[in-house]
């Protein structure tokens, strides 16, 4: 049969495959086919390897059949592959092969997923556009002039243009929340330490989870099923507290809703103000009760990461060293072959971000820079835990606009990193924030974030099917509608 | 703290400390950029907030270990084969202060 690959859920392949109307091997190559069409634009792979993606799908057809086995699916090139280059979007990276999965990458394959190839990221996860990719910028398949937000944009992108019914994605200030919001997808960022790490290029270890980016809230719980898991091999995890649920959309009857109408003042752009209101208005149509909560120290937020994140970067990229792996600049002494070959390898983002924390954390600057970041990362804590004490969860936009054009904030780092204000918070705070489509503005997609305390992601994806329900949001970008 | 600036000479003694050579031009860049950030954060630096107790991770939870057991790790053929300038028994790098 010919296969409709633009717009297809993860959870309809599955039925297409168990209902024996297309094999793995098909729908593979129709996903290949796809990619090989209108990647060429997008730019949202690094890797594809038709021969051993078709390989892993006629091992799919061949074995038992069950549950997700032959769904196709796309990593973020930050998570390692066993004998397949990973790059997390560095030069000095290129041409790396690890020799072991990302724990996430050997659950997909346990279940039976497919990999349809390696997605395009802002380098080392370190950006909010996809724009510091070594490799070059991926584009949104909603306008092709636009980031697909970032840093995982191509995990957005591929979703979103149908060459891959769903992705993994990481998220340490908003990467996969953002970019899902700027894509017109679902995407969960779940509770600090609920999924390994083991196998992901690190950037900022306190703050990073690995999560789904998919088209329906549904798809995304089928695939946190597969990832939320402990393997003793990542010492800050501790698995999920309860076996996540594939949701049914219904009435939030009972449900109190906090909003943070201060933190709403700054700078929301108005058509995203204004479909966030829409939703607000929404989840009162259907029983639940708005109550205003305050987050005073959440707009220090952005201060305190640029110091925790940076601090955390500069200790971990130090291992980027040119004599275990990656790229090596030769000069004549170990010393100028350290600093000719980081110069080299890193771009100017990760480059920023490597002083910022080396000068946050060298004498005389620690207390003042760090560990006063540290500090108001308790407050922020404090303020989600006494908002929590009164509300089911808290409901912001995503992010402060839609996707910007292309170049639009590559020279100005404090804007970039400003259309994190509403994501960065929940990483500080280690609890799970799922982003669903909210509509368009100027006939691009915004994101409406449900925060909620830790180990909430079976409410999380309860209340987000009810919001998708009510929205019908259709995910397929109208140009491909078009074309297809 | 609120009036951060770096000159070039601490932009450099900073990318000492990163081992990151950096270009005259980048050393005139990263100081415009760092100063800008910087002084962004330094919007935190005046809060009193000197009695709380910092958040040094997000797990409240605290580690999860497991026993210290010896496992098999890497084979050494596996962990050279990354390697820019591997020998057959390990890593090769240039002199140390050469």
């Amino acid at each position: 049969m010919a296969i409709d690959v633009i717009g297809l859920t993860a959870e309809r392949a599955a039925a297409l495959l168990r209902g024996r109307e297309c094999t793995a091997e098909e729908l593979a190559q129709a996903y290949l086919d796809r990619i090989a069409a209108v990647d060429g634009e997008i730019h949202s792979y690094l890797h594809v390897d038709p021969e051993r993606t078709l390989a892993a799908a006629r091992a799919q057809d061949a074995g038992s059949g069950e549950g997700l086995a032959g769904v196709p699916i796309a990593y973020k090139d930050l998570l390692s592959t066993r004998g397949v280059p990973t790059t997390a979007g560095s030069r000095i990276l290129e041409g790396f092969v690890p020799i072991e999965d990302a724990d996430v990458v050997r659950w997909g394959d346990e279940a039976g997923l497919v990999s349809l190839g390696k997605t395009n990221l802002d380098e080392f996860a370190m950006g909010s556009s996809t724009e510091h990719s070594a490799y070059g910028p991926t584009r949104n398949p909603w306008d092709t002039a636009r980031v697909p937000g970032g840093s995982s944009g191509g995990s957005a992108a591929v979703v979103a243009a149908g060459c891959a019914p769903w992705a993994l994605g990481t998220d340490t200030g908003g990467s996969i929340r953002q970019p899902a919001a700027f894509c017109g997808l679902v995407g969960l960022m779940p509770t600090y330490g609920s999924v390994s790490r083991f196998g992901v290029v690190a950037f900022a270890c306190s703050l990073e989870q690995v999560g789904p980016m998919t088209l329906t809230v549904r798809d995304a719980a089928l695939l946190q099923q597969v990832i939320a898991r402990d393997s003793g091999r990542d010492a800050t995890c501790t698995g999920p507290r309860e076996p996540i649920a594939v949701p049914e959309p219904g009435r939030l009857d009972g449900v109190t809703f906090g909003v943070p109408r201060a933190e709403l003042e700054a700078g929301v752009e108005e058509g995203v103000r204004a479909r966030f209101d829409e939703s607000l208005a929404i989840a009162v149509s259907l029983g639940a009760r708005l109550v205003d909560v305050e987050l005073p120290y959440a707009r220090h937020g952005l201060a305190a990461y640029y110091v925790i994140a940076p601090a955390e970067a500069s200790a971990n990229l130090s291992r980027f060293d040119g004599v275990r792996y990656g790229l090596r600049v030769d000069a004549p002494d170990v010393r100028a072959m350290y600093e000719a070959t980081r110069d080299a390898g890193f771009g100017a983002e990760v480059k920023r971000r490597i002083m910022i924390g080396t000068y946050a954390l060298s004498a005389g600057y620690h207390d003042a820079y760090y560990v006063q970041a540290q500090r108001v990362r308790t407050l922020i804590r404090r303020d989600f835990d006494a908002a929590f004490a009164g509300v089911d969860a808290i409901l912001l936009p995503t992010a402060p606009t839609v996707a910007f054009p292309i170049g639009a904030r590559l020279d100005d780092p404090l804007a970039m990193y400003a259309n994190d204000i509403f994501t960065l918070p929940v990483n500080l705070a280690g609890i799970p924030a799922l982003s669903v489509p909210n509509g368009l503005s100027e006939g691009l997609p915004t994101g409406l974030q449900i925060i909620g305390p830790a180990h909430a992601e079976n409410l999380l994806l309860r209340l987000g099917a009810a919001f998708e329900a009510e929205h019908a949001f259709d995910p397929v970008p109208p140009a491909l509608r078009s074309a297809s | 703290m609120s009036d951060v600036e770096l000159t070039p000479d601490e932009v450099r003694h900073v990318a000492a400390l990163a081992r990151l050579g950096l270009a005259d031009a980048e050393v005139e860049r990263l100081g415009r950029e760092l100063t800008s950030i910087l002084g962004h954060v330094n919007t935190i630096a005046q809060l009193p907030i000197a009695d709380v107790p910092p958040t040094k991770h997000a797990n409240p939870h605290g580690d999860a270990l497991r026993p210290d057991e010896a496992r098999p790790g890497a084979a050494r053929a596996e962990a050279l084969a990354n390697a820019p300038d591997p020998t057959a028994e390990g890593f090769r790098v240039p002199p140390i202060g050469a």
